[in-house]
């Protein structure tokens, strides 16, 4: 255990190339290449409701929204808009989200505590809904479909994706450098005010911060980072089923951060892979198998609030309970 | 322009549904007011109380028994709920309870599943109350009249409850100064117990009332705690009679729209709730700052 806390220290120290090595390895580790492409994806997601929960304390229950607007802006760009460019995709996804999470943001922050997270809940499923009716443009009930596999332009090189290895590749070099971005972001003067008005925000008002202004834009970094999800997430499927933008999406992105440790840089990729492991395993055997996950997701609520790498690494950037 | 007859009609289809509205948002709000919990399950207890309806109507062959025990057993499941997992939490985050009561929604969403299946299951109205009142302008069903009276008499008992009694007393001090109440020497903790039990009784309540005319289904109470939620923001967190206007008023709203434009409807509720945090963040009848 001891020699296992102390690993974990270490690669906590330093989060960004312990990313790029054992992501590196990552696929051969795990039996399948489908998962390990999700482990990121759904990391990356995690990581982004991470910045917002486990690191400036405002709990979104509406991460769907930014995953959703993400996965929609990529999807609608290439398979309606005729753009046939991965990075205009791309690009799309990222800032129908950021836009998304500055609009939703601005509503939300109008509310402090527990209200906050009953609002983003229900902005994302206000989306839910108009994506649900707005078929022509989102396919509706049946989902975006028709997004076509593009090859990745370097350059003068046309690189294929379409092999599940090759995508993975360039889900992980996508995603490595968000990790990058959060890293500056955490290492940020803005990254100290964030933990400072989690930890007590009538001393960061007092201090002069402008709070409200930081926390939004925390909000949008965060949207960011789950519409880069999103948009990665539809170039993998080439569909966008109308339920990411549903709260289970966010229900899930929620109990694997918890599950990995909100407030510390590697939970929610540990989480993500802890949720997508139990679910295949346990989905194989019993038919009801989120009751079992609902069971540990309480439990971890209860007995062990700060998750499975929080705990490893002894809570050095874990979350106070207070 | 729809005749008039079938603008009543839905006028009170749309006060039916405020009524269930009401009847959530008064027991999370009051859940709310005392404990500060946000209780994300208060869905899936309004989806037991459906099913536990089925269950007894199934196999006392009375809804009137049923319409009592029912609300009763959830209530029941509320209490062991609050004393056994979720008082561990006091004094952490608000947020932990409502990720706690999340995961608890989620065993009990899919639990159903296993017990009474997928499907969705149809509970039958009473036969006295099957046909249809005449109420002179209009005709209309007398399962929903029923319903509306049902619901106008617990929210009276609610009143008195809390308005004239020694326990109603001790609640709502509790809401508003829970430290000078314990100094006082009153144990909250059973207070605490009281009222999430009120609060999950009259979930229950709402689900059995809600069964004859949509149904039993698992994920019946997913959309309707988070049309609760909106109601409570609407009218401003731990006030009942903020939760009872606003309840009546997203009634309304979805009912209204569902005449017009079907298409808006979901999405009308929302946007109300939009324009009342523009205007005025604290809810209808909400204090600013309060419990934030």
């Amino acid at each position: 255990m001891s020699a296992l806390r102390l690993l974990a220290r270490r690669i906590g120290a330093h989060p960004v190339l312990a990313f790029w090595v054992f992501f590196a390895l990552f696929p051969f580790i795990v039996p399948n290449r489908t998962m390990a492409t999700q482990v990121l994806i759904f990391g990356l997601l995690a990581m982004g409701f991470n910045l917002l929960y486990g690191y400036t304390g405002l709990l979104s229950f509406g991460h769907a929204a930014y995953y959703g607007l993400g996965a929609y802006g990529c999807g609608i760009a290439l398979a309606k808009l005729g753009v046939n460019s991965l990075w205009l995709g791309l690009g799309a996804g990222l800032l129908l989200a950021g836009l998304g999470g500055l609009v939703i943001g601005f509503f939300c922050l109008r509310r402090r505590g527990i209200y906050f997270a009953m609002l983003t809940l229900a902005f994302a499923q206000l989306l839910y809904f108009v994506a649900f009716h707005l078929a022509d443009w989102t396919g509706g009930d049946d989902g975006l479909r028709g997004i076509p596999q593009l090859t990745l332009g370097l350059g003068p090189w046309q690189l294929p994706i379409e092999n599940s290895l090759a995508f993975y590749y360039f889900a992980y070099v996508l995603v490595g450098l968000a990790v990058v971005a959060l890293k500056r972001i955490l290492d940020s003067p803005f990254g100290a005010v964030l933990r400072a008005i989690r930890e007590n925000t009538s001393r960061a008002v007092a201090c002069g911060y402008d709070v409200n202004r930081v926390k939004h834009l925390s909000f949008v970094f965060s949207a960011c980072f789950a519409g880069l999800a999103g948009s990665l997430d539809a170039l993998r499927l080439t569909v966008v089923p109308v339920e990411s933008l549903f709260w289970t999406t966010s229900g899930q992105t929620v109990m694997m951060t918890l599950l990995g440790g909100a407030g510390t840089f590697f939970g929610p990729f540990v989480g993500a892979a802890t949720f997508l492991v139990l679910e295949e395993r346990l989905s194989l055997v019993l038919e009801a198998w989120p009751i079992v996950i609902g069971a540990i997701f309480s439990a971890f609520v209860l007995f062990l609030p700060k998750g499975i790498w929080g705990t490893l690494t002894g809570g050095i950037h874990g979350r106070q309970s207070a | 322009m729809p005749e008039l007859s079938t603008l009543l009609a839905q006028v009170f289809t749309g006060l039916v549904l405020g009524m269930i509205y009401v009847l959530l948002a008064i027991g999370l709000s009051l859940i709310f007011g005392l404990m500060t919990v946000v209780n994300f399950a208060h869905g899936a207890l309004y989806m037991l109380g459906a099913y536990f309806g089925v269950f007894l109507l199934g196999y006392t062959k009375s809804f009137w028994v049923a319409l009592i025990v029912a609300p009763l057993m959830v209530g029941a499941l509320g209490l062991l709920m609050e004393r056994f997992l979720i008082r561990r939490l006091y004094g952490r985050s608000p947020d932990d309870p409502l990720l706690l009561t999340f995961g608890l929604s989620l065993i009990l969403v899919e639990g159903v599943k296993v017990l009474w299946g997928k499907i969705g299951l149809t509970l039958d109205p009473p036969r006295a109350l099957a046909g249809a009142v005449d109420l002179g302008f209009m005709i209309f069903p007398a399962y929903r009249l029923f319903l509306i009276v049902v619901t106008v008499a617990v929210l009276v008992g609610l009143y008195l409850f809390l308005g004239r009694t020694n326990i109603g007393l001790i609640i709502r001090a509790g809401s508003r100064d829970p430290l000078m109440v314990r100094a006082l020497g009153i144990d909250l903790g059973r207070i605490w117990l009281v009222v999430f039990g009120i609060g999950t009784t009259l979930a229950g309540l709402a689900g059995i009332l809600a069964g004859p005319m949509r149904g039993a289904y698992a994920e019946m109470g997913v959309s309707m705690v988070i049309e609760s939620f909106v109601v409570i923001v609407v009218g401003g967190m731990g006030s009942l009679l903020g939760a009872v206007v606003a309840g009546l008023l997203i009634g309304q709203v979805v009912g209204l729209t569902t005449l017009f434009v079907p298409k808006l409807a979901e999405i009308m509720v929302f946007v109300v709730m939009a324009v009342v945090l523009l205007v005025r963040p604290s809810g209808l009848f909400g204090e600013a700052g309060l419990a934030e």
